[in-house]
């Protein structure tokens, strides 16, 4: 009973809490537009990392890929060689 | 391989190395900057994913009427360039949106249509892989859904309220930057036919390692 009783309240407490807590902070009215500029650099995104990224991103795909089939087509060359030797040694 | 296809990987190799000079090269876009450049990789990977779908369905409906299995290897190929090429397209696009348009996805008809394309194909290669005898028809016929949709990847932006750009921003560039664009297109298109040949050369093999299994038990 007393723990049913304590789950209610941690319950209720995570759904009206969460919302009172966001209340508490109203974020802050703006006047006008901000140049982008002028933003302090906390709120400035960088361009460079997302552009290192995307450009290690299709390098490092291209280059796994290629690698990838490079593999594969060593496995079956192998198999392929050893199926003809087999074969020519049954005939 | 073919004779072509060591030159062939040279060019391409070259066209790699001065590919990064072009695109340095190239001005800045007023409003985007620096991010905007990640485009130069963007839309040829996206030019190349499209492509590599109509390939992988042509191949199946020819599969599909013909039964030869040379167009089923074809297609096979292909659908792995789809998932390859679409990932570049689907992880480059929203590195550069999350700077100029502020968001990394939006549900617009073009980001949702690429990604389905871009599953159509995960699905083609599943069931390839997993889907045991018969699934050559099964996949073909899957391939046909990946095809259908590239023309409405294509023309959505066009017909829908989209943040993408339209189609006619591509003819309308200046010189110095359709130059970097197009000749990273075209090195990215050698390098698709250059993959495609040999994912292909990786099918014929097996083909006759099949063979040779099935001979050696009759």
């Amino acid at each position: 009973m007393l723990r049913r009783f304590l789950a209610a309240i941690a319950l209720a407490a995570l759904m009206f809490g969460a919302p009172l807590g966001a209340q508490q902070q109203p974020p802050q009215q703006q006047d006008g537009f901000v140049p982008i500029d002028q933003l302090p650099p906390q709120d400035q995104l960088p361009a460079a990392p997302l552009l290192v990224t995307a450009y290690s991103f299709v390098v490092l795909a291209l280059f796994v890929y290629v690698l990838s089939v490079a593999r594969r087509l060593g496995v079956v060359q192998r198999e392929l060689d050893r199926l003809q030797s087999d074969a020519r040694r049954r005939t | 391989m073919p004779k072509w296809f060591t030159p062939a990987a040279i060019v391409c190799a070259l066209m790699f190395a001065v590919a990064p000079i072009l695109i340095a090269n190239a001005p800045y876009e007023s409003t985007m900057g620096l991010v905007q450049k990640i485009f130069y990789v963007h839309l040829p990977s996206a030019l190349i994913f499209l492509i590599a779908a109509v390939v992988c369905g042509v191949a199946s409906v020819r599969f599909l009427f013909r039964g030869n299995p040379r167009h089923d290897r074809l297609a096979w190929a292909a659908a792995e360039l789809v998932v390859l090429f679409g990932i570049i397209t689907l992880v480059t696009g929203p590195l550069w949106a999350r700077k100029a348009w502020g968001v990394w996805w939006q549900w617009d008809v073009r980001l949702t249509a690429s990604l389905m394309g871009w599953m159509v194909a995960v699905a083609y290669l599943l069931l390839r892989k997993y889907g045991g005898p018969g699934s050559d028809k099964l996949a073909a016929g899957l391939a046909l859904f990946g095809m259908a949709n590239v023309p409405f990847i294509y023309i959505s932006v066009n017909y829908w309220r989209t943040i993408h750009p339209t189609t006619n921003v591509l003819p309308t560039l200046p010189v110095s930057m359709g130059l970097p664009v197009w000749f990273t297109f075209a090195t990215f298109f050698l390098l698709f036919l250059l993959l495609l040949r040999m994912r292909v050369r990786l099918e014929e093999q097996r083909a006759q390692v099949d063979a040779l299994y099935l001979s050696a038990d009759a």
